[in-house]
């Protein structure tokens, strides 16, 4: 029997915004499958977003949603996670939000282990506002803002969450739309502070710009580019140029931001020793 | 039994008066001088189970307590000028999605870095028109150290019972000074929590206006679903860009405070009876102006004192009454002007509004008020 996604979406809130050929559709059925998987109960899940296109995902979810300001949706999330912590949270959003006006957040959201689960939809490109660069964008490629191609380097957002202190970090892609929910499914049920990031298209605002003849050509992008971290072990330098890891690329064991405080009361209601 | 009386700067009253009002959440970023405030929270939230939060900015402080008050928490920040301006954005995403949270404010001299340690009273303006578009306002200025307690858990009471975030903003001096402080005991001050909603889960919407102005919000966690953003919405909290549910739901907004200014509005009236030199002031500056006007009255000076407690909703009413009695009004501030300014507008060119200014980072000290008293009368 096919996989009842309804059960999940707000009645009467489609169709979505997305333009045809966008990723963010395939994300958000991966995102259903994966809450389905790990048994989430609706009520009890916050999905928090900032602004931008795949901030307006939220929005279709029929669970506690919070579409906040640009790249606030960290901070916000912390703060209802902190609050309510037997609340599974859930981010999402798109790079722009995620690692430019929401880097600080971002990199400190990180750097606390607090238990919740990012996706940054990295389709390389500031959507919503019609295709200026973001820190995703590759150097050289044209954007509305970048007509003689972009002058900076680009984040690689698995590794600024590594470094920032995430305890889980996993790369997907749009085009690999069977491995998302497993992905995230795996990053809700890390204890601490868990990335998915996940390579996206946007056929309107930067296919169009960069010679991508079609949405199935920058799918094919997706499709070539990825290396499984596993295949990736048995491949020399050379042959990984230009390619993108994915699957689980990091995972720890590190105290969790909310049950730390929760020893912290403990300690404070004990009296300080 | 005799109650618990203190000897405590105006930050740590106003930590109290947090704790009071059932205070469980605190989201920050240090800035001079409102530091003791989260000094203090970060040290009794935890031994009445809540939790505080250092964040990485104010903006994300800002968002944290929102964050947290839509879990049903009661939920403070506090803060000083340029912090403030950070926090602006998200201020307006409060009051625009309708969560309850408390914002203290302790003014010092601006704009941008301004002077740290000195104080000022150039916030006020910020309170009301800081955040862009429009926008409930309610801003307490309360003037010492027990009154900065109270007026805190009024300021959470506010919140709650009107879903809006509520600004308290007592300058450096008040924030900074020792005085003796008298705890009220539990129950002595009304404490006001949210109305829950009495709809069932399928039921609920959390702008539904047949509830009126002010509809119930429920708490995330709480077995209710529902969708917030900080775009025009509608009654279940869905963005629209439907001309009439814009215009309403904007109006609506307001209309929760201006509606209710008789509830939220608070000043005091000292020797105005029969004045005809009205000194309207707030904060430490309405100190400086009680002395003048106690020797002013000694001097035959028929002068009174209006003190601010509530800057926003202003009360523009009973100044323009007072504007048919009195020959001159006198605005003494720490800033430019910006009460002036308000208080010209209250009285409609009945009386001459006379500002006294200075944004140098000492108070206005009764001498200055006194002449100026003499020299309109």
């Amino acid at each position: 029997m096919a996989f009842d996604y309804d059960k999940y979406i707000r009645p009467g809130k489609l169709p979505h915004i997305w333009c045809p050929g966008c990723g963010h559709g395939i994300i958000m059925k991966g995102l259903i499958r994966a809450i389905d998987t790990v048994g989430l109960k609706k009520e009890d899940t916050a999905i928090v977003s900032g602004i931008g296109c795949a901030s307006r995902l939220p929005g279709y979810m029929d669970c506690c949603t919070l579409h906040t300001a640009h790249g606030r949706a960290a901070a916000f999330a912390t703060g209802v996670k902190m609050a309510r912590p037997e609340m599974t949270v859930i981010l999402v959003g798109g790079d722009g939000d995620g690692t430019a006006i929401g880097g600080n957040h971002f990199i400190h959201a990180c750097r606390r282990n607090i238990d919740m689960t990012y996706i940054i939809m990295n389709n390389n490109i500031y959507g919503m506002t019609g295709g200026q660069f973001s820190p995703c964008t590759p150097t050289g490629a044209k954007a509305s803002t970048t007509p003689y191609g972009n002058p900076d380097p680009a984040f690689d957002v698995a590794k600024l969450a590594i470094g920032a202190g995430a305890t889980f970090v996993a790369r997907g892609t749009a085009y690999h739309a069977t491995q998302i929910d497993k992905l995230i499914a795996e990053a809700i049920q890390h204890k601490g502070f868990s990335v998915v990031e996940i390579l996206d298209d946007c056929p309107t605002t930067y296919g169009r710009r960069n010679k991508f003849k079609s949405v199935v050509e920058m799918m094919n992008r997706l499709k070539e580019i990825a290396v499984p971290v596993k295949a990736a072990e048995k491949m020399t330098p050379e042959q990984l140029q230009g390619k993108v890891l994915t699957g689980v690329l990091y995972k720890e064991d590190k105290p969790e931001y909310c049950e730390q405080y929760a020893k912290l009361i403990e300690r404070a209601q004990g009296g300080a020793k | 039994m005799a109650k618990k009386v203190a000897f405590l700067q105006g930050n740590e009253a106003a930590a109290h008066g947090a704790l009071y009002a059932g205070c469980k959440f605190f989201g920050g970023y240090p800035i001079t001088p409102s530091t003791e405030v989260a000094e203090v929270m970060s040290a009794e939230l935890p031994k009445v189970g809540g939790k505080f939060i250092q964040m990485e900015d104010e903006i994300g402080a800002m968002a944290s307590i929102i964050g947290a008050s839509l879990t049903g928490l009661k939920t403070l920040t506090s803060t000083s000028g340029p912090g403030l301006s950070l926090k602006q954005e998200n201020i307006g995403y409060a009051c625009i999605t309708e969560v309850p949270c408390v914002i203290i404010n302790v003014m010092r001299g601006g704009p941008s870095t301004g002077m740290p340690t000195g104080p000022s009273q150039s916030d006020v303006m910020v309170a009301k028109w800081g955040t862009h578009g429009d926008h409930p306002a309610i801003c307490l200025v309360p003037a010492s150290v027990q009154e900065l307690l109270e007026e805190m858990v009024r300021a959470f009471n506010l919140a709650e019972k009107y879903r809006t975030p509520v600004m308290v903003m007592p300058d450096e001096i008040v924030a900074h000074m020792r005085e003796r402080v008298v705890f009220p005991e539990p129950g002595e001050l009304e404490v006001i929590d949210r109305a829950a909603p009495s709809v069932s889960p399928e039921q609920y919407k959390p702008y539904d206006t047949q509830f009126g102005d002010i509809p119930p919000l429920a708490s995330f966690g709480s077995g209710y679903k529902f969708h917030v953003t900080g775009l025009n919405k509608m009654a279940d909290g869905f963005p629209t860009t439907k001309a009439s549910i814009v215009q309403a739901e904007e109006e609506r907004q307001v209309r929760k405070v201006e509606a209710n200014k008789a509830d939220i509005m608070k000043w005091e009236e000292y020797m105005v009876e029969d004045a005809e030199i009205i000194i309207v002031a707030f904060g430490s500056t309405s100190r400086s102006a009680r002395f003048a006007v106690n020797e002013a009255r000694k001097q035959g000076i028929k002068a009174g004192l209006f003190r601010l407690i509530t800057f926003w909703p202003f009360p523009e009413e009973r100044l323009l009454e007072l504007s048919k009695q009195a020959k001159a009004f006198i605005t003494p501030e720490m800033n430019l002007g910006m009460c002036t300014g308000v208080v010209k507008g209250c009285v409609e060119g009945n009386a001459p509004v006379h500002g006294i200014f200075r944004v140098d980072g000492e108070p206005i000290n009764p001498g200055q008020i006194l002449d100026k008293m003499k020299e309109v009368k």
